[in-house]
């Protein structure tokens, strides 16, 4: 998928003022963050659980190559194929292989953030293979020729209106804005899909390292046919989702869809363990696991790797003051909120999207949520520092902090800059005590009036006594 | 007990009268306190902006100054969450430094939470009368876990009325330079929680971080509401809200 992450600031401005769309995120928060708040409390040892989860995340992390190698071992022993791709260009010459190999004509395809980072559809649809997305938000999104917002509900930037007139316009049927006969008129079209579909493609949720399974946690049943029902199967993931055994994906489990659609679990847990074996009644006769790296690796043992640990919960972007108010697409890429403030700048290159790591308060409500404890505003920071280190601040920007800095270092020139700061601003703050514009700070201003300082310092006043 | 006040920039240059707040309360509470004048800024604008090198000078400028008092009161969560969590991740390469500050961050309160937690006041030295809103703001929020602490002292004035507003937690928008960099969107997060604070019809949004107050009264001011009073929790728990 194209980078547009450097147009950041213009999205916004666009998202601020688009109706539709902020009525549509309106209903995120109580949809996704009212539904965790429900739920959370199942697990009685939340905290204790999170630091069990991180642990499980940082144990692959610490020495991925073995996990992903005995990952590899035990899928090959039970009959799949593992390819190693380095770039999403590598991804899609995989998949087109296999598709030739097999003589694959038509893809039904179950969601995947990995394939949108290769633009994996277009790349099929350019060497003759027919894709249909089968997650309803993702078929909605396919008809509209668009790209998904949210990494758990990829629609939630369009209501139901929207969709009614896509719909009407698309199915050639009578126009509804009933929500069970949407769902509908998308099943009709959708199931001969799969029967009929040569080759079906899924992502991973968690890669067992122990059993090499590929296990996707969905709940429209979308997912288990896709990977069951066409002759060849094809799962495609990044190489940080191996986790060592089976029980630790309990323990994930039990955090993953409370965090993301406030779920205690999802409608289906499906662990899928190598190819049709001959006692099997069903599953594919082909099945092939992709593992992308895509820049992943090159985080591996930097001060950066806790990003690794993300299982795509999205709870970081539901309860992100900044997603909240401008969605997905304003972030420019695949991943959107924290996570991917921190993930766009790391694969792509801080310099296709300088804004993201600054465009945050900070505020901490990401960390609070995260399952897994990934101390997201520290790696926002962190960013922040790199940006600073290799001179990619705006000179204006760097000067500010360096002359306050300064002066923050010499006490007495502070105290009078200081001094005659507050004076000159009580002055222009006139009788009603406001300041309505902020000569070199109109990002403050255009929106706000800054009320006037006392027009004495603190220190002064307290020099004078004033306490005594 | 010896308190080291460190008032905050911007309390120092924008409303001086929360740093007298601030002392009255803590002598209240039986403190001795005193304000070394050489001290300038925690250094947050530089470290929440990249600027490391900047931030470090500020924190050894910071703990010459303070580190012979028994307590280091901040009448902010935000400047007290850069001292108490920040400054020793700013030395964890320093083992001598780290241990400095170390003990220090661990002296080091969010007013409220010193009142309550360590003070423990008795007796509110003011007396306001009204209803109020409280926002929480995050850095004393999330890094400091105040919460209860300043309801907890409101609770003991008896005219004051306390009413929620919804989503108290959610950030305000201010984060410092961003309220400039990200100006619009910034306003817009001012413009959620003015609208939260305007649903509770009370008279005052009350907060502990001068920054987060001057965003929500700037916005309030903006839309034409000078009737809300914005005031800081010291104001209203020492009686200096009255005072002009």
């Amino acid at each position: 998928m194209q980078n547009t992450s450097i147009n950041f600031k213009r999205q916004v401005t666009i998202k601020l003022a688009d109706v539709r769309l902020q009525n549509a995120l309106s209903r995120l928060q109580t949809r996704f963050v009212g539904g965790r708040s429900a739920v959370i409390g199942e697990i009685n040892d939340l905290q204790e659980t999170r630091t069990a989860a991180a642990a499980i995340r940082d144990l692959v992390l610490n020495d991925l190559e073995h996990w992903l190698l005995h990952f590899e071992q035990q899928a090959t022993a039970r009959g799949a194929v593992v390819h190693w791709a380095e770039t999403g260009d590598d991804v899609n010459r995989i998949v087109a292989d296999i598709a030739a190999q097999y003589g694959v004509r038509t893809a039904a395809k179950s969601k995947s953030m990995v394939s949108e980072e290769c633009g994996l559809n277009d790349a099929l649809e350019q060497v003759g293979v027919k894709v249909m997305e089968t997650d309803l938000g993702e078929y909605i999104l396919q008809l509209a020729h668009e790209a998904p917002s949210h990494i758990v509900a990829p629609v939630v930037h369009k209501n139901k209106e929207e969709i009614a007139d896509l719909f009407a316009e698309k199915h050639r049927k009578p126009r509804t804005t009933d929500i069970a006969e949407l769902c509908r008129e998308a099943r009709e079209i959708l199931r001969p899909t799969f029967i009929n579909a040569d080759m079906g493609i899924s992502g991973a949720n968690f890669l067992v390292a122990e059993t090499g399974s590929v296990l996707i946690v969905t709940n429209e049943g979308n997912g288990r046919l896709v990977t069951t029902l066409p002759r060849v199967h094809v799962a495609i993931t990044g190489i940080e989702k191996v986790v060592p055994t089976l029980e630790d994906v309990t323990t994930l489990l039990r955090l993953l869809s409370r965090s993301a659609t406030g779920q205690s679990i999802t409608n289906y847990v499906s662990v899928l363990t190598g190819k049709k074996d001959h006692a099997d009644h069903d599953g594919p006769e082909h099945f092939h696991i992709i593992l992308l790296d895509n820049g992943r690796s090159s985080l591996l043992g930097s001060e950066m790797q806790e990003m690794l640990r993300c299982i795509r919960c999205g709870a970081c972007m539901n309860h992100c003051p900044v997603y909240q108010n401008i969605g997905g697409h304003a972030y420019g890429w695949v991943y959107p909120g924290p996570m991917g403030s921190i993930l766009t700048p790391l694969l792509g290159g801080l310099e296709a999207a300088p804004d993201l790591p600054n465009a945050s308060t900070l505020c901490g409500a990401c960390a609070v949520v995260c399952p897994v404890k990934i101390p997201l505003p520290d790696l926002l920071r962190k960013l922040r520092q790199r940006q600073m280190d290799r001179g990619m601040k705006s000179w204006q920007e760097t000067l500010m902090l360096k002359a306050w800095a300064w002066l923050a270092l010499h006490p007495m020139i502070y105290a009078l800059t200081t001094k005659i700061g507050v004076r000159l601003m009580c002055l222009m703050g006139g009788k009603e005590k406001l300041l309505h514009t902020l000569p070199g700070a109109r990002g403050w201003s255009d929106g706000r009036d800054f009320p006037v300082p006392a027009g004495l310092t603190f220190r002064e006043l307290y020099q004078q006594g004033k306490h005594q | 007990m010896r308190v080291g006040l460190f008032v905050t920039c911007l309390v120092d240059t924008i409303r001086p009268r929360i740093g007298f707040a601030a002392i009255k309360l803590l002598e209240a509470a039986g403190c001795e306190v005193e304000f070394p004048v050489q001290q300038t800024c925690c250094g947050q604008p530089g470290y929440n902006s990249g600027d490391q090198k900047s931030a470090k000078a500020l924190a050894l400028k910071f703990i010459a100054e303070f580190e012979t008092f028994d307590y280091v009161v901040v009448p902010s969560g935000s400047c007290a969450g850069m001292i108490r969590v920040h400054y020793p991740d700013l030395f964890r390469d320093d083992p001598a430094l780290l241990e400095r500050f170390t003990a220090i961050g661990q002296r080091t309160y969010e007013l409220t939470d010193f009142l309550v937690n360590v003070a423990k006041l008795a007796k509110i030295p003011g007396n306001f009368q009204g209803t109020l809103t409280y926002h929480d703001s995050c850095s004393g929020l999330r890094e400091l876990d105040v919460y209860k602490q300043p309801r907890a002292l409101l609770a003991m004035m008896p005219e004051v009325s306390v009413h929620e507003m919804v989503e108290s937690t959610t950030c305000c928008g201010f984060g410092g330079t961003f309220s400039v960099k990200y100006g619009e969107l910034s306003t817009r997060m001012a413009d959620n929680k003015c609208q939260h604070v305007t649903e509770t019809h009370t008279d005052s949004i009350v907060g502990g971080d001068l920054g987060c107050l001057l965003n929500i009264e700037g916005r309030l001011r903006r839309n034409g509401d000078h009737s809300t009073r914005v005031l800081h929790v010291a104001e209203v728990l020492s009686g200096l809200d009255k005072e002009e």
